[in-house]
């Protein structure tokens, strides 16, 4: 089975999580002076990418957080959790963990 | 409040060699940040921990970790209103919530030298005592249903258990029994 490491409990199966779609999506900052377009981007524009993605997690079956995950979308590899409010780690962090 | 455990009755538990039911017992759940959780354990007689995944136990009570932010406080059934009001003295003026939950759940202890074995029936979590050592709880599945489990002893599990799923959670449990030698 999958392990997904959650940035609080530690490596759990994967049936304990719920994938919460792309991260790192910025509210704007005053919702009426954006046009319409911008608004709906906002709303429901995600991005569908190939490779590495930044994504949001929920550890629902067990402490409850919600933490940021990178994931390869090909392989279903997960490269790095962190918790919210973090900046995903850099490639070369990613390269150093990995060597 | 009105009292209604009188007439109130547990739900059904599949009878199986491993698992007994235990008494119904007083059950809060209490959120808010570590201020409030040293407040409130201190308040119990409880050590205060940050450590995830870790409970905290004595004289009858006990505070479970569930997340960063939440803990089960478990105690007799007799002892509610003296544990809820200790808790509303030392929290007055923080920021918090504290439900009462007695009623949502009832406990099922799972022991004997195969009970982790047996909870692996349904629940896919590392049992051995390196990773999953005496003290430890979580929040976690068994099989379709959620459930917290505590290791009280090496050779026994506490489970916490939704009323409505205890009937199906015990059936699991009974069943997967059978494939274990006793």
């Amino acid at each position: 089975m999958l392990l997904i490491n959650c940035p609080y409990c530690g490596e759990r199966p994967e049936l304990e999580f719920v994938h919460g779609g792309q991260a790192h999506i910025a509210r704007p900052a005053n919702p009426a002076e954006c046009s319409d377009q911008q608004w709906a981007d906002f709303l429901y524009r995600r991005d569908n990418i190939k490779g590495l993605h930044a994504e949001r997690w929920r550890h629902t079956h067990g402490c409850g957080r919600f933490f940021n995950a990178l994931r390869d979308t090909t392989s279903d590899l997960f490269l790095a959790t962190y918790k919210v409010g973090e900046q995903p780690p850099t490639q070369a962090q990613l390269k150093g963990a990995t060597a | 409040m009105r009292d209604l455990s009188a007439a109130r009755q547990g739900p059904y538990i599949a009878a199986s060699p491993l698992v007994r039911p235990l008494p119904p017992a007083t059950r809060l759940l209490l959120r808010g940040n570590s201020e409030v959780m040293a407040a409130a354990l201190g308040a119990l007689g409880l050590e205060f921990a940050e450590t995830a995944c870790r409970a905290a136990s004595a004289s009858g009570r006990s505070a479970l970790w569930l997340g960063p932010d939440e803990r089960l406080l478990l105690a007799p059934q007799g002892a509610f209103s003296e544990v809820f009001e200790l808790l509303r003295a030392a929290l007055a003026g923080r920021p918090h919530s504290l439900v009462d939950v007695s009623h949502r759940q009832c406990a099922l202890e799972v022991s004997g030298p195969q009970a982790g074995l047996l909870l692996n029936c349904g629940c896919p979590l590392d049992f051995d005592p390196a990773a999953f050592p005496v003290g430890m709880c979580t929040r976690t599945v068994l099989g379709k249903a959620e459930i917290v489990l505590w290791r009280t002893a090496e050779h026994r599990f506490h489970l916490e258990v939704w009323r409505s799923f205890a009937p199906y959670v015990s059936k699991v449990l009974a069943l997967a029994a059978r494939e274990l030698t006793p």
